[in-house]
């Protein structure tokens, strides 16, 4: 089957990119458009690395193909961060450790992110819930929850891609 | 102690990989693409233990993108053993299968592509002709008469200088079950755990100009990587350039040499760099995991809670290759008496080969499955003689000066303090005398029964 363009806004920026059918938006921004902060861990969309953000929800990138993003906004980790300093998200996971090998922190990044979004001051029962479909075998999921409470408590509702 | 003031202990420390990893900007082994890049797929075998009587490519090679197919006659030094470096022999694991296979996904012949889905596509029209043979999935049974024999020298079983297990001897055994009040017999069995890290084991490997390999892995030991790869390709060790570091999760599973050499020969073969990374399926499928072991305890008690004699048999499942496992059958026999102080001690421990996926390094390995074992039977010696099972450990726990089973004097014991914390911790009330002792002298422990002989074997 012969290849198409498909374009979508991703961080921000028009972008196209050529594809086969079929192909997965987490093999379009990794391998064509060189978005590699999006990690695969499974490639069958079980252990949550690869989720990004499509119009304002969280999907896993490794199993939707990139047609269906076409005329859509995706958001990346690498639309989160700043041009200085980080995210308030970054800063917390790095301040409190919650990365460890770091494969599948991005992911854990996205989700918080889509979480706090749409309530910005979620229970540790709604933390644990938003997390629940994203893995870390190095079995770092308290410190990951607690970088997020202290974005929460310190939140002033607007996580929309700024930093303080 | 220095009155100089401490910088860094008793405070927190930033990861320095912490901003990478939040910004995403730590590359990994998927991360890395060349234009010119190939794709590496291996053929497995679907069979537990089976021959090899013919292979056929024909099909594979019609596939668009296919570049090339490999056999162990490719391989200029097909057989190994990991831990050849440190001495461990002899070589018994092909790069590719030859005439036999003894596991299920075990490699056969790898294929390269221009593209992964090409890889996967010849990969999968590769015939191979096998003939099923008789396959034995438990160590006990492997032992046995008429099991099925998987290895050259004729048995099932790693061979410790000359020994089928390895030995610790101290004491007497026997004579210090007649001192005995009770005997508490165990049986423990530890299963095989899948590392399962996030990022999937995979190198990739990339042929410059200068005639050297650079292999950018993602192993946990990359000059062990490196040694074996290089003496698999029958290459000078400056011929090869190993770029790693970078661990996507390994818990002891990236500790192996599997995806290197293979990678590293398509790349010389080629000319062009070659990625060979597992999927999720391989991770679980084929990687190595955690040691299984079937361990049996037969313990002397005496009435006042000593143990004073541990008979051990423990048979280690290596699966159908070394690995790691006959240096963690070492460690595991060391330290299946657990740190306790025990007169008579008898340990052998088996490591024997099945046709199960090969076992190797976890966390601890040898050692965790020992501690998890000797713990449960600590437990069981509690209930029996009717004791706290925090203060039988108190009683039986070595304290410095102490001879280990394997002849090594205790120097650095802080058992008995860890166990009071943990007590104190867990609010867990603790006898007067029990948390009067201490590491270093025997003050507040009753006598404790000799060795009933300075016996000393290998």
């Amino acid at each position: 089957m012969a290849s198409k363009i498909v374009t979508f806004t991703l961080n921000g920026r028009e972008t196209e990119v050529m594809v086969k059918p079929l192909t997965t938006l987490a093999k379009a921004l990794r391998e064509k458009l060189g978005f590699t902060a999006t990690k695969c861990g499974c490639y069958e969309g079980n252990c949550g690395s690869c989720t990004v953000i499509l119009n304002g929800e969280p999907v896993l990138s490794c199993i939707l193909p990139v047609e269906e993003v076409e005329g859509q906004n995706v958001l990346t980790l690498e639309g989160i961060t700043p041009t200085e300093g980080l995210h308030p998200l970054q800063q917390a996971f790095h301040e409190n450790f919650a990365v460890q090998c770091g494969f599948c922190s991005p992911g854990m990044l996205m989700i918080s992110k889509a979480l706090l979004d749409k309530n910005p001051h979620p229970t540790k029962a709604e933390i644990a819930e938003a997390l629940s479909g994203n893995l870390c075998r190095c079995t770092g999921y308290d410190p990951i929850i607690a970088a997020v409470q202290q974005v929460a408590a310190g939140s002033n509702g607007n996580q929309g891609g700024s930093h303080e | 102690m220095s009155d100089q003031p401490l910088n860094t202990v008793g405070k927190s420390e930033l990861r320095r990989d912490g901003l990478s990893h939040v910004t995403g900007k730590t590359q990994y082994i998927d991360d890395i693409q060349f234009p010119d890049m190939l794709y590496l797929k291996m053929v497995r075998s679907p069979l537990h233990h089976a021959r090899i009587l013919g292979i056929d490519f024909s099909e594979a090679e019609k596939v668009p993108g296919f570049v090339r197919a490999f056999t162990y006659k490719d391989v200029p030094k097909n057989l190994y053993t990991i831990l050849c470096l440190i001495g461990v022999g002899p070589d018994e694991e092909p790069v590719l299968a030859e005439k036999e296979v003894l596991y299920k996904g075990e490699q056969i012949a790898a294929i390269v592509a221009q593209s992964e889905e090409a890889a996967i596509e010849a990969a999968a029209r590769v015939k191979v002709d096998l003939e099923e043979l008789p396959a034995v999935f438990d160590v006990e049974e492997a032992l046995k008469p008429g099991a099925p024999i998987l290895k050259p020298w004729g048995t099932n079983y790693f061979v410790y200088e000359g020994h089928p297990f390895r030995r610790v001897r101290y004491g007497n055994i026997e004579q210090g079950f007649t001192q005995a009040d009770y005997i508490v017999e165990g049986c423990y069995e530890p299963k095989p755990i899948e590392h399962a890290p996030l990022e999937t084991t995979g190198c990739v490997a990339k042929p410059e100009a200068n005639g050297r390999i650079t292999v950018y892995t993602n192993t946990q030991a990359l000059y062990f990587s490196m040694d074996n790869t290089a003496l698999i390709l029958n290459v000078p060790f400056n011929k090869l350039h190993f770029v790693g570091g970078t661990v996507g999760g390994g818990f002891g599973g990236k500790v192996d040499v599997i995806v290197e050499p293979i990678a590293a020969l398509a790349a010389m073969h080629t000319g062009h760099p070659v990625k060979y990374l597992y999927t999720r399926e391989e991770e679980f499928h084929v990687s190595s995991t955690r040691v299984a072991y079937r361990i049996y305890f037969k313990d002397g008690v005496s009435k006042d809670g000593h143990i004073v004699a541990r008979q051990v048999t423990s048979y280690a499942d290596s699966g159908a290759y070394n690995r790691h496992t006959p240096y963690a059958v070492t460690k595991h026999a060391a330290n299946i008496s657990g740190p306790y102080d025990i007169p008579n001690v008898h340990i052998d421990a088996h490591c024997v080969y099945t046709n199960r996926v090969p076992t190797s390094a976890m966390r601890g390995f040898g050692v965790t499955s020992a501690s998890f074992a000797t713990e449960l039977q600590m437990d069981k010696i509690a209930r029996k003689v009717g004791m706290d099972p925090f203060e039988i450990r108190l009683l039986n726990a070595y304290r410095n000066g102490d001879m280990r089973p394997y002849q090594k004097v205790v120097g650095d014991a802080t058992l008995v303090e860890v166990i009071q914390s943990a007590a104190d911790m867990a609010h867990h009330p603790l006898g007067e005398r029990f948390q009067a002792m201490n590491s270093w002298d025997r003050a507040n422990s009753p006598a404790r029964p000799e060795p009933v002989s300075a016996q000393k074997e290998s």
